[in-house]
């Protein structure tokens, strides 16, 4: 098992290479990063060049791709344009945890813009994943055990139709009845906008009460996927042998269901949802604009639209990074809930 | 006349007029099966008053109505004049709703066959050939699937984007992002579909037909189109069919967040842009485009789980 763990790890740095190179080239074209810096316009064409330098944007593109990698601490740069390298490089490069400085915001380091996000992010999309797999659940097992039941089917159908509905056009429903509708008729209405009312403060209680649109956005349209899974894998293991000996034995239907059923039936479903769980890192980017959450998702929108490359970049790799880090959890965790599986 | 001969070793030969019921082409057994399928024939059916809709009323509504701006009248709820109201700068949204559901589809059809032709030559390269190019196909494959498709969509769109001229074809301009938009969403789905083709070419190769192609010196080029590649077809058609709903949806979040088909060019995407900050005034914004948007996935949707169990009764996905 080590030694497969061992494996996997090494055959996910040439991965993660290539999606870097990719990433990279494509950051290229952007659109010029000097011409939105922060807001503040570079006119002067003197300035542009000594920016340009200062950024290393003037070297060829494999060498900036080298800089972003392992940092150029090593060589001296060239900033007042002689063509003598004089001043030493100050990034340290990805490999050592540099992911540069933040365009848009001067000088703040990649990872700092990038981590304050990330908590509010985690705190949207966990909550949303925990109400996805409870809510999943219950309808799936429901279904499963209703088999061909007017519920199941009503409810086959219903799921069948959020999971076809773009995530906007659902936030915009609800808004539009919840927030918008509640108000006009005097009830309590939900807010739309932000983590909290800044009248109030950041109390738990304002952010709960903030998360509960997106999140049901967030959910409502995953319940469908998840639990047309959870209810096919139910079925499968309800048709098992070990349940029909279960109900032979005289065993409690509550014990037969969860306990035999549900324990071999969950197993799919942990990968499933393990292999999900990095994408939340990223962030719902719709449902972060639609609701302006402050978090990650509207941060790699805000920071796409004015040519940040560096924290864009940034953002990417981690969600790559967290997938296939992932990926290789999701195989080891079912190997080793499932004693069937022997990995080598 | 002696229709049933018994032959010597006693089996009985039945004329073909003497069956019950004439054998069923695969065809006609393909529709049985789907016929039965009532949500997809919901689908097959709403899809086709959606495609009379935007295509039909392109005849009684021309495209300069669409895109005919009156900002003395902006943001007027439905009215008898304006069936769907106006938009932020005057637009009829009925118009636009007709025009913009062409490029929609247009463009859902179109990025399709991009990922196909990507999908499927490289799964069968990969599955054919085996060897390193498999491995080095999947690598790529792979590097594909790891981002998200919507962060790699916007950071395509990006990159292709800035200013693109117009193009005009039959007549009609078209916005040149169109284009892009296309091929950005072919260029970053296909990676499934490979996986899928690979899979199915991996299996069938083994098997004992394509070993007598070979043995009798067929060529590989027609092992791989005559052979494997029929044999492929179902789930191919399957994925294909959802790939069109994919692609409607993709060009509707990307054109959504702003970095679509840039205007003149309606698309239903691009009509909801920067609605929501009229959710509170002007709901018809977003409720007409949003709603001819999933109705068009939901139904593609149904209609390829219903070609799933017509072409494939032995793959029933979860």
């Amino acid at each position: 098992m080590t030694r497969y763990i061992i494996r996997r790890l090494l055959q996910a740095i040439p991965l993660l290479f290539i999606i870097s190179v990719i990433l990279f080239v494509l950051m290229q074209n952007m659109g010029d990063p000097l011409a939105t810096m922060g807001g503040r316009t570079v006119t002067k064409s003197a300035d542009r060049e000594r920016l340009a330098r200062q950024l290393g944007l003037d070297k060829p593109m494999y060498i900036q791709y080298l800089y972003w990698l392992i940092g150029n601490d090593w060589t001296k740069a060239d900033l007042d344009g002689d063509g003598v390298p004089e001043t030493p490089g100050t990034r340290k490069g990805v490999l050592r945890g540099d992911f540069g400085t933040s365009l848009l915001n001067r000088g703040v380091p990649v990872t700092k813009v990038i981590g304050d996000r990330l908590p509010n992010t985690l705190l949207l999309m966990l909550t949303a994943e925990l109400v996805i797999i409870v809510g999943s659940m219950l309808i799936g097992i429901y279904s499963a055990l209703n088999q061909y039941s007017t519920a199941d089917n009503v409810i086959t159908t219903a799921t069948f139709f959020l999971y076809s509905l773009p995530i906007f056009f659902f936030a915009l429903v609800v808004m539009y009845i919840f927030a918008v509708n509640f108000k006009r008729w005097g009830l309590p209405y939900l807010p739309t906008v932000g983590m909290f009312d800044p009248q109030v403060g950041k109390t738990p209680a304002q952010v709960a009460w903030h998360m509960v649109l997106p999140v049901a956005t967030l959910s409502f349209v995953y319940f469908a996927a998840y639990s047309r899974y959870i209810r096919s894998t139910m079925l499968e293991a309800m048709g098992k042998d070990y349940i029909r000996t279960a109900k032979a034995k005289g065993l409690p239907r509550p014990e037969i269901v969860y306990i035999h059923g549900l324990k071999n039936a969950a197993l799919p479903i942990v990968t499933v949802v393990a292999l999900d769980l990095p994408f939340l890192l990223g962030g719902a980017l719709v449902t972060e604009r639609i609701f302006a959450w402050p978090g990650t998702g509207r941060l790699f929108l805000d920071h796409l639209a004015r040519n940040d490359t560096a924290v864009v970049m940034g953002l990417l790799m981690m969600v790559a990074v967290a997938v296939v880090l992932f990926q290789i959890i999701a195989d080891v965790l079912y190997a080793w809930l499932d004693p069937r599986i022997r990995y080598k | 006349m002696e229709t049933t001969a018994e032959k010597p070793n006693g089996i009985v030969q039945l004329a073909l007029d003497e069956l019950e019921t004439p054998p069923l082409s695969l065809g006609q057994l393909t529709w049985r099966r789907f016929r039965r399928h009532r949500m997809a024939i919901f689908g097959g059916v709403s899809l086709i008053l959606i495609f009379l809709y935007s295509f039909g009323g392109a005849l009684f509504i021309s495209e300069a109505e669409a895109n005919f701006t009156d900002t003395g009248n902006r943001l007027q709820a439905p009215s008898r004049e304006h069936p769907m109201g106006t938009d932020t700068i005057g637009r009829d949204i009925m118009a636009r709703t007709i025009y913009g559901g062409q490029i929609s589809i247009l463009i859902g059809i179109t990025a399709m066959i991009v990922e196909v032709l990507l999908g499927v030559t490289i799964g069968s390269m990969a599955g054919f050939f085996g060897g390193k190019l498999d491995s080095l196909l999947m690598r790529m494959t792979e590097a594909i699937i790891v981002i998200p498709q919507i962060f790699l969509l916007l950071v395509m769109a990006k990159f292709f984007g800035g200013s693109v001229p117009n193009i005009t074809i039959l007549g009609r301009t078209f916005s040149g992002s169109v284009v892009i938009i296309i091929v950005i969403i072919g260029i970053t789905s296909w990676p499934y579909l490979a996986r899928i083709v690979r899979a199915e070419f991996l299996s069938l190769k083994e098997n004992e037909f394509v070993l007598a192609a070979r043995a009798t010196g067929t060529s590989k080029r027609e092992i791989i189109f005559r052979h494997i590649l029929p044999n492929s077809m179902a789930p191919i058609i399957v994925a294909a069919t959802l790939g069109v709903a994919n692609a409607i949806a993709a060009e509707a979040y990307i054109s959504f967040l702003g970095l679509g088909v840039r205007p003149p060019t309606a698309t239903w995407g691009n009509m909801m842009e920067s609605a929501y900050n009229y959710v509170e005034s002007a709901w018809w914004l977003w409720l007409f485009p949003g709603f001819l948007i999933s109705m068009t996935v939901l139904s593609i949707n149904f209609l390829g789980d219903g070609l799933r169990d017509a072409l494939d009764p032995h793959s029933r996905a979860a």
